[in-house]
């Protein structure tokens, strides 16, 4: 068999299934209805409403990414100083929750935030005061940080257990204490697995729509739910596009940052 | 890894032999099948099993949530549709668009002989020469307050403003029924394109907002019955279904005025199973079908014919569920506002949200 | 001292983790229909999930779109992998760099680009667009889980084996694809576990009728969720957890894939 035929399928498919579609959204982001060309659906974003959007996406996905990295950072550390049983942790902590459905997770989360939910309940048993958990920021913050905080904790795990612990015991005997060895040995070290982390936990929480959906009420708008309204609503496909575009920028400038610093493109390699 | 792979390997198989037998169990009826898009919970199920026994017609079912999010998938063409119920303003932005057949009346016998004659003129608003759409349910959006958590007479939009319900109005998640809502309580008409008037629904809007406990549709369903609402707009066809199952609840229409719909059954154009569609709407114009709907989703019926088999006297004359319209002078039927009005009214609820 | 602090923290994550799952399970046995009120004990929706025939088609739609995707995106992404170790470098590079689109790309970009090419081509959405979206987010899965095993291989056995007589296609089988197995079928059980898990772009390519869990719950979200779902989900749960506990009941052997 020649090893050229055997590239064909791949081939074509990438082609029809990866590149074509996407250059359709560039091609819809940069027509108006008439088929002409327009820079408009892009500049869009400009306006107040988009820019209020995307602003608060990035503020809401950055926060979650930061929260995810400071819950992260310590439990991959503890991880890797278990000797035992390490592995059947990971799989309790990481891959038992993403076999139940993400949706009904994060809807679960509903049931607990709600007005006569059951934290609510629990602080009203107390004679406490009731608490506004649910439609707040706050709330979709929580379920980014819920659903995609695995997805920091394993590329740094990752990074972490590749350490060769002589370099950290090395750094000990030169005289290092923890806090030393810990900022100039072991964080450096794991720089790629935080990239990665970084890149895998902000794209999606950067462009969710489902999160904000089920936790914001529809009280609040991300830049995600524009898109899907324009798309499933509104019936502007244009705009919808021009707005993807945007996004695809933020994507590109992940991916680079990430190419920069992962060069052995080993922490990607979930 | 190899260990992992021995066991999972054959639980995927079984589960995939499971998907195959299951999926035999859904193969497509003796005669074809119907592709029906319906509002969500509007429909009772028993009556779907029922038309596929009589007919051996296999009904696939979709359902949409709002007008606006029906519309785009009908117009795009990728899901073909044999029957849909819009309301009417989307219906005549239907028939606008080219979207729609022409219903051949001759073929839905039960359509002429049981839908009420002023139902069909009050569709010639939208639909002027009756030939597209057969009216299903009808009724009014107004507001449903929880006695025992609203002690003042509820009987003005103005109460949705009101700061001592903070955090627990829900509003309707459709871009006309919350303008509607605005625009009714500065006295304006709900279609207006009048420039200053849709800014100050829109700041009246924004303003509401902090108060609003989350945009909904179907849930403000769910959420008023669970006590999480003090206060919900919704449609009068939930009014009964709701104090049913919670007595605590009211239904009252603004005295500002309020929104009269219909939804009505249409056939759009590239329908792939006509036939079947024409069958299917001929099916639910039946009264005895009729009747088991109005029973199971409680919107106002047009079908006289299911309104005189109510054996239930107070239901039979509810001014809920079959009120008297004309003792009402300010109501008003959505129209078709065109492109442009589609757009301004999406971006001013655009800036809403986003506030 | 140490040893309790760390113990807490990762108490805490799990409750974190498992509080939300906790509660979908206890809910499962509510009487009451309303997620407010706890109406006492029940098992009724675990018999009516039996005889709720829109979840166990979708159930059954969600099992074979992901049993499918996976199996296809396996076989394409094996050939893709055997193929681009014939090409030059830089084509590899760029074959490679298109693979990780579907990636590193949002979903919902994804998702609207598949959909915006299957209104062109005048697809009619239902299975075969789901699933052919599936396939292609599968793909680079299979891709790099393959490839590392790939670049291990050992390209004189294959030669030393067409030196002994065997045919191209008889060398492969006997000699590389042994080799490459483990890298395929972890490929495959990532590529499975991501079909079952997706929503947005399922969400953007499905057509009347057809529906996997995730649109179907998502449809019942936004009508009020019917508990039959929370029972659904309590009995996938379970059947993973002790299926988990009977692969890992002795320490696995180091694996480079932590996920499936």
């Amino acid at each position: 068999m020649n090893k050229k035929t055997l590239s064909f399928p791949y081939l074509f498919w990438a082609g029809a299934f990866i590149v074509i579609p996407l250059c359709m959204v560039f091609y819809y982001g940069i027509t108006d209805k008439t088929g002409a060309f327009t820079l408009e659906n892009i500049i869009t974003i400009a306006t107040q409403e988009h820019c209020k959007a995307l602003l608060l996406s990035i503020e809401l996905s950055l926060i979650s990414t930061i929260l995810c990295f400071l819950l992260a950072y310590p439990l991959a550390m503890i991880l890797t100083g278990m000797e035992v049983n390490t592995h059947s942790f990971i799989v309790l902590i990481f891959i038992l929750p993403m076999w139940m459905n993400f949706l009904l997770r994060t809807l679960a989360w509903q049931t607990l935030l709600e007005k006569t939910g059951v934290i609510n309940s629990i602080l009203g048993f107390l004679h406490l005061p009731a608490l506004e958990l649910i439609n707040t920021p706050g709330a979709i913050v929580l379920g980014m940080v819920y659903n995609f905080l695995p997805f920091m904790v394993l590329p740094i795990y990752n990074a972490l257990a590749k350490i060769d612990k002589n370099v950290i015991n090395a750094a000990r005997d030169l005289g290092a204490n923890g806090i030393q060895t810990f900022l100039r040995i072991t964080l450096p070290l794991s720089l790629p697995g935080i990239i990665s982390g970084v890149t895998m936990v902000f794209i999606p929480a950067l462009t969710t729509f489902v999160i904000s959906t089920l936790l914001g009420g529809s009280k609040i708008l991300l830049i995600g739910n524009v898109i899907e309204q324009e798309f499933t609503q509104t019936g502007n496909w244009h705009l919808g596009s021009g707005l993807s575009i945007v996004l695809m920028i933020f994507i590109l400038i992940n991916m680079i940052l990430e190419a920069v610093f992962d060069q052995e493109g080993e922490g990607a390699s979930l | 890894m190899k260990r992992k792979c021995k066991i999972l390997i054959p639980l995927i198989l079984g589960m995939s032999m499971f998907a195959l037998t299951a999926c035999g169990s859904g193969q497509s009826g003796a005669n074809g099948e119907v592709i029906v898009y319906n509002w969500g919970e509007y429909i009772d199920p028993d009556v779907i099993s029922s038309f596929e026994e009589e007919t051996g017609i296999r009904v696939i079912y979709d359902e949409f949530e709002t007008n606006e999010i029906m519309y785009p998938k009908v117009e795009a063409g990728a899901s073909a549709y044999d029957v849909v119920c819009p309301s009417d303003y989307m219906i005549r932005k239907m028939i606008d668009n080219d979207l729609l057949a022409k219903i051949d009346f001759d073929h839905i016998p039960n359509a002429k002989a049981h839908i009420g004659q002023q139902y069909y003129e009050q569709s010639r608003e939208f639909d002027p020469t009756n030939e597209y759409s057969i009216p299903y349910c009808w009724g009014t959006v107004g507001i449903l307050y929880n006695k025992t958590m609203v002690a003042q007479p509820v009987d003005s939009w103005n109460i949705l403003w009101d700061e001592t319900y903070a955090d627990s109005i829900l509003m309707q998640d459709s871009v006309r029924d919350a303008f509607m809502v605005a625009l009714k309580r500065d006295g304006a008409s709900m279609n207006t394109l009048d420039e200053t008037q849709l800014q100050a629904a829109k700041e009246a809007l924004i303003a509401q907002k902090p108060l609003v406990q989350a945009y909904v549709i179907d849930q403000v369903r769910d959420k008023m019955i669970g006590g999480e609402a003090a206060i919900g707009v919704i449609y009068s066809g939930e009014a009964i279904y709701t104090q049913r199952e919670n007595p605590d609840l009211e239904y009252v229409i603004p005295k500002e005025g309020t929104n009269v719909w219909i939804d009505s059954w249409v056939i759009p154009k590239n329908a792939p199973n006509p036939e079947n569609a024409e069958k299917f709407i001929d099916y639910m114009c039946r009264p005895d079908i009729a009747l088991k709907n109005f029973e199971y989703i409680t919107y106002s019926t047009p079908n006289e014919g299911a309104r005189e088999l109510i054996e239930d006297e107070d239901i039979k004359n509810s001014p809920i569920a079959f009120p008297d319209l004309s003792q009402y002078d300010n109501l008003e039927t959505y129209s078709y506002l065109g492109e442009e009005g589609d757009a301004l009214y999406s971006e001013l609820w655009k800036e809403v949200k986003s506030e | 001292m140490k040893k309790h602090l760390r113990n807490f923290y990762i108490g805490l994550i799990f409750l974190f983790l498992y509080a939300p799952i906790l509660t979908l399970i206890v809910l499962s046995f509510n009487a009451s229909k309303t997620r407010a009120k706890w109406g006492g004990f029940t098992l009724k929706w675990y018999s009516s999930m039996f005889r709720n025939d829109a979840i166990l088609q979708a159930l059954s739609t969600t099992l074979m779109i992901a049993l499918l995707s996976a199996l296809i995106a396996t076989v394409i992404g094996t050939v893709a992998c055997i193929s681009m170790q014939a090409m030059k470098r830089r084509n590899k590079a760029i074959l490679m760099g298109i693979t990780n689109i579907p990636m590193l790309n949002a979903d919902i970009v994804t998702g609207i680009s598949l959909m915006l090419l299957f209104i062109t081509l005048g697809f009619r959405f239902g299975f075969m667009t789901i699933l052919l979206s599936h396939i292609t987010f599968n793909i680079p899965y299979v891709i790099l889980s393959v490839m590392p095993r790939m670049k291990q291989l050992n390209p004189s056995i294959y030669e030393a084996a067409l030196d002994l007589g065997a045919s191209h296609t008889r060398a492969f089988f006997k000699v590389v694809f042994p080799d490459l197995l483990p890298g395929i079928l972890s490929g495959f059980l990532m590529a499975f576990t991501m079909s079952l898990d997706d929503f947005i772009i399922t969400h953007f390519t499905k057509g009347p009728g057809v529906d996997t869990l995730s649109t179907k719950i998502y449809t019942e979200v936004k009508k009020g969720i019917k508990p039959e779902m929370y029972a659904l989900s309590t009995l996938i749960f379970v059947t993973v957890l002790i299926l988990l506990f009977l692969v890992n009941k002795t320490p696995a052997e180091k694996r480079k894939h932590p996920i499936p």
